[in-house]
């Protein structure tokens, strides 16, 4: 169950002169909340921006004890709503509204798979949670992650101290490859092939990219979509995705509640 | 102190229910509010078939409101029925059901199939949503279409009836005297104000359908405006609507002359809002002294009967 809460500002770390790192006391939405699960953000009290914007749950914070005592959102400067994020005060109190949607399908080691994790951008704010439930599963997991300039690429510590191996390319060339993040991921997955199961959150240009070449190497693709949302709940309609349908149709999912987490297979990209 | 309102034959248990479009089925709902505490939920528009809607983006944020065109995507009225109707019964919702329809037929028929159901207490029908061609907006921008849709449909059905009226007219009280005249038992309105946003640097409009239905605190003002209007000249209760955002708003919305109100895009922002809105007009009666909230609708002091009230 969905849970709202008017939570502090613990910390506000910039991380670029367009990203930064909000951590928010939200303890019992961070405790509830399994990987990929989104929550519903307003930064103001007043009407203007009304709506509130989505953000991946990107670490659960906890005290030494394991007990969860907040969560971070990693959170990218472009509109009114994230201005604000950007600019929050360690004491201001921001709506949080979650856990939401439907999470990753964590694998397990025993399959003798392994975890491709596919970021792009602030889409690596989907897959902390999940490195960490790959970890504790003993899955071999690696990240791909692509950003157009080497500041860009953030918490590299976080996976590296799990055990994730990284894979970096910037479209600058400013650090790790220089191009898109699906170059190192094809020549990854032409090796590895059914053995791999991969998990994308980015662009949209990229996660369909991600889902088109998993299906020519026969592996398992999940994507996390990060659709214009109004509610988050299912009651706006807004957030659509148009799936297959039977007999060559389509139908219109909502990425808040049959999502944010999707088969890559299943998604009609344009 | 009394919350209970009364719309024809239909007795809510107080005059806050949620909007059509803006609460899914209710089922969505079910785990963040008690659906039985609201005094009615209006499900998402039906046709008799199942529709996929517009392509994304549906929505785009304008000042102190939202634009959107969704194009009535639902799962038609057979898979309401079945799918979504025994939850809302077994939850004990007032349920009134948004119908649509792209010929009189079709609103007659949905309505049929609704009547036979267990557990519709009204239906509101849907004669001006802004953004579908086909979607009885052609019915709801005609004085004759309006009354058509709803003596057709007053014919086929014992359930209360409630068109929807669109503000995208001239002169929207003689189009609720033509729902009155049909038939009706109440009128719902405002449906939204057809608006459109520009993206200036790639100059396309925001949203995919063009142009969409604005709604949110901006209109509030036009909506109590034409309430009131409606109020002077129909004797069938309203049910009034347009960015109402807390309490404060819902009581203005009575006042003007609505017997109950409906809450939609607030409900995007604050899903918790249905018990803070109860408890602001508990608030309200408790200070004013009024023991039963019906005593407040239409009671709007045109004629500055009190000007003591005005000069402290």
């Amino acid at each position: 169950m969905a849970l709202d809460v008017a939570a502090e500002v613990l910390a506000n770390l910039p991380l670029s002169a367009d990203f930064n790192r909000l951590s928010l006391a939200a303890p019992a939405i961070a405790a509830a909340t399994a990987p990929g699960q989104f929550v519903m953000v307003k930064a103001n009290t007043s009407h203007d921006p009304l709506l509130r914007r989505p953000f991946s749950v990107f670490e659960v914070l906890r005290s030494g004890d394991g007990t969860a005592t907040g969560l971070t959102i990693l959170n990218k400067r472009i509109g009114a709503t994230t201005r604000l994020l950007y600019d929050a005060k360690p004491g201001q109190r921001i709506a949080c509204l979650g856990p939401l949607g439907l999470p990753w399908p964590v694998i397990d080691a025993g399959t003798k798979r392994e975890a491709c994790l596919v970021a792009g951008g602030v889409g690596l704010a989907a897959f902390a949670i999940l490195a960490e439930a790959l970890v504790a599963r003993r899955v071999k997991t690696t990240l791909f992650y692509g950003a157009r300039t080497g500041a860009e690429l953030f918490s590299l510590d976080f996976f590296r101290e799990r055990g994730v191996s990284l894979v970096l390319t910037t479209e600058d060339g400013s650090a790790g490859e220089h191009g898109r993040v699906t170059a190192p991921l094809e020549r990854h997955l032409a090796e590895r092939r059914s053995a791999a199961a991969v998990y994308a959150c980015g662009p949209e240009a990229m996660m369909a990219a991600v889902a088109r070449m998993a299906m020519r190497f026969a592996c398992v693709c999940h994507v996390a979509l990060e659709r214009v949302m109004g509610c988050g709940l299912g009651g706006c309609y807004s957030c659509v995705v148009p799936v297959r349908g039977e007999a060559g149709g389509f139908h219109h999912l909502r990425s808040c509640i049959a999502g944010p987490v999707m088969s890559g297979a299943q998604i009609l990209w344009e | 102190m009394d919350l209970s309102v009364t719309i024809g034959s239909l007795h809510l248990k107080n005059p806050v229910i949620a909007a059509s479009g803006c609460f899914g089925y209710g089922v969505e709902y079910a785990g963040v509010v008690d659906l039985s505490s609201l005094g009615g939920i209006v499900v998402k528009g039906l046709f008799l078939e199942e529709r996929e809607g517009h392509p994304a983006p549906r929505i785009v944020e304008t000042p102190a409101g939202m634009l959107n065109a969704i194009g009535l995507q639902g799962i038609g009225v057979r898979r309401f029925v079945d799918e979504k109707l025994p939850e809302l019964r077994a939850r004990n919702a007032t349920v009134i059901v948004n119908v649509c329809g792209t010929t009189i037929d079709e609103y007659v028929e949905v309505s049929r199939i609704l009547s036979d159901a267990d557990g519709v207490a009204a239906i509101e029908l849907n004669i001006s949503c802004p953004n579908i061609k086909e979607g009885g907006i052609q019915f709801g921008c005609s004085l004759s279409g309006t009354f058509d849709v709803v003596s057709s449909v007053r014919k086929a059905t014992r359930l209360p009836i409630f068109p929807k009226l669109t503000p995208n007219v001239t002169d929207v009280a003689s189009f609720a005297r033509a729902a009155e005249e049909g038939g009706a038992d109440a009128v719902s309105l405002v449906n939204t104000f057809l608006a459109m946003v520009i993206d200036i640097e790639t100059r396309r409009p925001k949203i995919s359908n063009i142009v969409g239905g604005l709604s949110g605190p901006a209109i509030r003002p036009i909506a109590v405006r034409m309430v009131y209007e409606c109020r002077q000249v129909v004797k069938i209760p309203i049910l009034g609507m347009g960015g109402i955002v807390d309490a404060r708003d819902a009581l203005e919305f009575m006042i003007a002359g609505a017997s109950a109100v409906q809450v939609g895009t607030a409900n995007f922002v604050d899903p918790f809002i249905w018990p803070k809105l109860l408890d602001g007009m508990r608030d309200y009666l408790q200070r004013h002294s009024l023991a039963r909230i019906s005593d407040l609708i239409g009671t709007v002091d045109v004629e500055s009967k009190h000007k003591e009230w005005i000069s402290s």
